[in-house]
């Protein structure tokens, strides 16, 4: 059954979250993906302060294609989000509640996710266009100089995802 | 003897980076449609009419299939009958490269130095091969190439003893390794055959021949064929998210090779398959 959520995401609605649930978010979700997580990550490690508060939120791993004149972003479908694995359970620790992106975690990952009490969404890779359309605005809040892979907060609406790993762990792709 | 300004080849690239980032090729679409109708997972159905949907959108709104829109990957067959006059060849298909993504409000995915991780801003340099053909005309294949997918191609050095067996194998587990990762349904090129750098350059290739083109070569058309029900089977399907719909096409090249070997590469693409081909 299709499921509708709000983000950032509550700690209710990510309990009640299965692996395989087909899921429509709306609300503020913010764009990080390599660049951006390595930076974040170096930043916290040394005690400093990121730019955004990370607890409760939700990261999509996304880089878009420019916008054209008009239209909030370009193509904007998810990334792969193994790539991020090595800061995730950092982040994770540090209150992020959701990841949107796209492929495999690692275990060390699920776990920190089982343990933080987090979801993980895929959206579909490779529909960058139709996703676009649920994005309303995109507004750059954080390292403009990395290009596409600065940190972008986003609007949503009914944004399409499949849960893959859910807070218990469980994993759909090793279904 | 004829004359071809390299200008042309800059026009040309521009318009090709363009255009290839924005609509597949009929072979591409086709596959899609039939995938669309014969998977029998709910699932699997819905995220193929999601991607129909997703190529529909992309050509009619001018936005870019995938947001991954590439390394630009040009391959460029020149007649030797042909005389090339105006800036230095490679620097003109750069030019192309650097037009079509900024003119065509194209990501730029390509950073300046492997560690150091700059950003060139344009999406230079392309990757570039030329090949001396008979004849007076140009070639030029431009393939934007997708890193998701990209990031979970292989190299097999196999020994000769573990024949085609071996090479089912290496495919095999190359597909299942990329998993959801590689945004199925996939392409999935082969190179068998010729040295370390030779089968992986064959495997990129194959990726730019039509999905309904099996290889003239009886054995290489049975492989093909046997390596896609293997690859269907192993029900990875669309997205990763189960189905049978795991793989449009499976596309071999093969080369002579030395009495010591038997170099197996395994060159993954998503389903934004992107190749245009044109001839100046």
């Amino acid at each position: 059954m299709d499921k509708y959520i709000g983000v950032p995401i509550c700690e209710e609605d990510i309990k009640q979250l299965r692996a395989g649930d087909y899921v429509y978010l709306t609300g503020t979700v913010y764009t990080a993906r390599d660049a951006a997580h390595k930076r974040m990550y170096e930043t916290a490690v040394k005690g400093g302060e990121l730019p955004l508060d990370l607890s409760g939120q939700v990261i999509y791993y996304m880089g878009p294609s420019p916008a054209r004149e008009g239209r909030p972003i370009g193509s904007a479908g998810p990334t792969t989000a193994g790539r991020m694995d090595k800061y995730t359970p950092f982040f994770l620790k540090m209150g992020l509640k959701g990841m949107i992106g796209k492929g495999k975690r690692s275990d060390k990952v699920k776990k920190a996710i089982a343990e933080y009490g987090a979801v993980y969404f895929a959206a579909v890779g490779g529909a960058g266009a139709l996703l676009s359309r649920s994005v309303k605005s995109s507004r750059v809040i954080a390292y403009d100089d990395l290009g596409t892979e600065a940190i972008r907060e986003l609007r949503i609406e009914k944004f399409p995802v499949v849960v893959v790993v859910d807070s218990q762990g469980n994993d759909l792709y090793e279904r | 003897m004829r004359t071809i300004r390299t200008s042309v080849i800059t026009e040309n690239i521009k318009d090709m980076c363009i255009e290839a980032n924005h609509f597949l090729s009929e072979d591409m679409k086709e596959r899609l449609v039939r995938a669309a109708d014969n998977e029998t997972s709910p699932l699997g159905k819905k995220i193929l009419c999601q991607l129909k949907e997703n190529l529909q959108i992309a050509g009619e709104d001018m936005i870019p299939i995938c947001q991954d829109t590439g390394m630009a990957v040009v391959f460029m067959e020149i007649g030797q009958d042909v005389h090339l006059e105006g800036d230095f060849l490679e620097d003109a298909v750069n030019e192309g490269v650097r037009r079509g993504y900024t003119e065509g409000y194209l990501r730029k995915s390509v950073v300046k130095d492997p560690l150091l991780r700059e950003n060139t801003k344009d999406n230079t340099p392309a990757v570039i091969y030329t090949e001396i053909v008979p004849g007076d005309k140009i070639t030029i294949t431009v393939a934007p190439k997708g890193f998701g997918s990209e990031n979970m191609s292989r190299i097999f050095m196999l020994k000769p003893a573990d024949g085609i067996e071996g090479v089912k194998e290496a495919v095999v587990s190359a597909v299942r390794d990329a998993g959801p990762n590689a945004c199925p349904p996939m392409v999935v090129g082969v190179g068998i055959g010729g040295t370390f750098e030779k089968c992986a350059l064959m495997a990129k290739r194959a990726l730019t021949r039509p999905v309904d083109s099996p290889s003239s070569i009886p054995y290489v058309r049975e492989l093909e064929k046997e390596l896609l029900e293997m690859i269907n089977k192993t029900g990875i399907g669309p997205a990763g998210l189960g189905g049978d719909s795991t793989a449009f096409a499976v596309n071999i090249e093969t080369y002579p090779t030395h009495i010591a070997g038997l170099p197996v590469a395994v060159n993954i693409c998503c389903h934004v398959n992107r190749h245009i081909i044109r001839v100046i």
